[in-house]
């Protein structure tokens, strides 16, 4: 009976972070589906009055936002692929293949990550626009394709892969393409989920790089199209909260899916790290 | 030996393109961005790049003479100031009542108050923008319920970087908690245990034993709070603006209007790295406080 007291404060406080967290996600949701105007009055309603699905028909039809959810749907799987081609090929060779140069060239890779990216954004636009990757796709893409963090992560995990494993491949006359395809890839399977939910989810979320490549708003990802929507419809909260719901909702449900893995791979870039 | 020499060559073809993408649009332009920084670079070079001169250190001492940009570094140290610890506090916190043994539920409460961090910056700084609304707000409604007067948190200058200080709280304390509770999960039970015998409090036990067990894990967490809150962009652009009058002006949102609203790329790739001398700056001074502090 002593611990009662302590019990109900620990889970009575987490309660209260939860909703603390979890409360403006939750209005977000109630408000867009109220009607026009409803979330003016005073005081602030909680829940739509006759839940209505205006706002989600300004936001498709006359808004077109169906086209930056494509955008972002497309960026964000391309890169995820990109990312998981070049990051796995790379982390692997730095951890398991033996040749010269490999420890300096990887020292220097972890050397970026002290530099803030956007040093590099002004001159990379520059390089884009002469090469005419501005206000394309490819713009986007060309920077999240490979990433010293991606490497690192693969790196790490692929440390752990036995050297008997990969030698007894090659005494059998195994390229070492065919080695990295038959028996690496299968053992990488879960950090490849990790770093395909992090590239993912870093992309579809990203706002200043696309912000600065794109200027076409037919190719707006959703966070551009929604602050670009925000400066122009400061009154309509409830068109506001459905561009939300558009925007957050798909990364939300990817994150409760695969949360496993992605603090995996939160605790291996940081702890270790 | 063929082997020998196979596996080089596989090493160089398995690292080239991850390196080659990194090295020419990472590498190549921060090494730009100091040239770049050295000249006028503004819009008659842009548009034909005959206009382009070298005017060596001239952006560095015109920007260190700009009244706007000591105000973006004033603004962002402010946020960092007021939100590192802030953040640090909430993310601890919420770990202690994870990781106590009480605690029911606990994976729905981990993914609860680490939902915010994975939702999308631009979606959540809208919403809080409501919530943060002088007259219809539920922020002003419940803080009103308790007798505080409706506060104009974003229409105020002196409200509007502790409003979005409260906004950065809420979206990123759930990523440092993570961190802090597999920390906790290190720190052995018999410590506790013994403290127990010696009739340590609650809060004695978490001073003298929780708080030195943490010390490396709240020394990496503030260097990766303090980096991240430096580069503060995306919630004075979107919840803002930059104003009310320049109180929201941070650092990079100064680089990006001189460099895209206005074209000055020059004078931003200068903003870009004071602000790397800046970061590089504060991590060597917490990492030489860390070290005196840490392992005595």
């Amino acid at each position: 009976m002593k611990r009662l007291a302590p019990a109900i404060a620990v889970n009575g406080l987490l309660v209260i972070a939860a909703i603390l967290a979890i409360a403006p996600l939750l209005w977000m949701v109630s408000v867009s589906f109220m009607r026009p105007g409803e979330a003016d009055s005073f005081p602030p309603p909680l829940l739509p009055h006759a839940p209505s699905l205006a706002a989600y028909r300004e936001l498709f039809a006359r808004q077109g936002i169906g086209r930056n959810f494509a955008n972002s749907l497309i960026l964000a799987s391309a890169a995820t692929a990109l990312s998981l081609i070049f990051n796995v090929m790379a982390g692997y060779a730095f951890a398991k293949l033996r040749f010269a140069g490999r420890d300096r060239i990887f020292q220097i890779l972890l050397g970026a990550l002290v530099i803030p990216g956007q040093v590099a954004m002004i001159p990379l636009f520059l390089m884009l626009k002469t090469i005419g990757l501005v206000n394309n796709f490819g713009g986007v893409l060309v920077p999240a394709a490979a990433g010293v963090f991606g490497i690192f992560l693969v790196r790490q995990y692929a440390l752990s892969i036995p050297d008997e494993l990969l030698e007894a491949a090659r005494v059998d006359g195994a390229s070492e393409w065919r080695i990295f395809r038959a028996i690496v890839l299968p053992v990488l399977g879960p950090i490849m989920v990790t770093l395909a939910t992090f590239t993912f989810l870093a992309t579809w979320n990203d706002f200043m790089w696309p912000l600065i490549v794109l200027s076409d708003d037919r190719l707006y990802t959703l966070p551009i199209a929604l602050a670009s929507l925000s400066r122009e419809h400061v009154q309509d909260a409830e068109l506001m909260m459905a561009g939300a719901v558009v925007t957050v909702a798909p990364v939300l449900l990817l994150f409760v899916a695969l949360q496993r893995f992605y603090i995996r791979g939160l605790l291996a870039g940081s702890v270790k790290g | 030996m063929k082997g020998q020499a196979a596996s080089q060559r596989a090493g160089w073809l398995f690292i080239a393109p991850a390196a080659t993408i990194i090295g020419v649009f990472f590498f190549v332009p921060v090494l730009a961005a100091f040239g770049l920084s050295l000249t006028d670079f503004d819009i008659y070079s842009l548009a034909d790049l005959r206009n382009l001169r070298f005017v060596a250190f001239r952006n560095y001492a015109d920007l260190l003479v700009n009244p706007l940009f000591w105000q973006a570094v004033g603004n962002t140290l402010y946020f960092v100031v007021l939100g590192v610890p802030l953040s640090i506090a909430a993310s601890l916190g919420a770990a202690l009542l994870l990781d106590s043994p009480l605690a029911r539920f606990k994976p729905f409460f981990r993914t609860a108050l680490f939902a915010p961090v994975v939702t999308t910056l631009v979606a959540v700084a809208v919403i809080w923008r409501y919530l943060l609304h002088a007259r219809y707000g539920l922020i002003n409604y419940a803080l009103g319920e308790v007798g505080i007067g409706p506060i104009d948190w974003l229409g105020d200058p002196h409200w509007a970087m502790p409003a979005i200080v409260l906004f950065a709280v809420w979206k990123n304390f759930g990523y440092n908690m993570i961190i802090f509770v597999a920390g906790l999960q290190t720190i052995p039970q018999d410590l506790y245990e013994a403290a127990r015998i010696d009739g340590a409090s609650a809060f004695s036990r978490f001073r003298h034993v929780t708080l030195p067990g943490l010390g490396p894990v709240i020394l990496l967490v503030s260097l990766l709070t303090v980096a991240g809150y430096l580069q503060l962009f995306a919630e004075p652009y979107v919840m803002t603006q930059g104003g009310p009058g320049q109180a929201t002006v941070s650092v990079l949102y100064f680089m990006y209007e001189q460099g895209f609203k206005w074209w000055n790329l020059g004078i931003a790739s200068a903003v870009a790295f004071l602000l790397f001398v800046l970061m590089l700056g504060v991590t060597v001074a917490q990492l030489a406080i860390g070290r005196r502090g840490g392992p005595s």
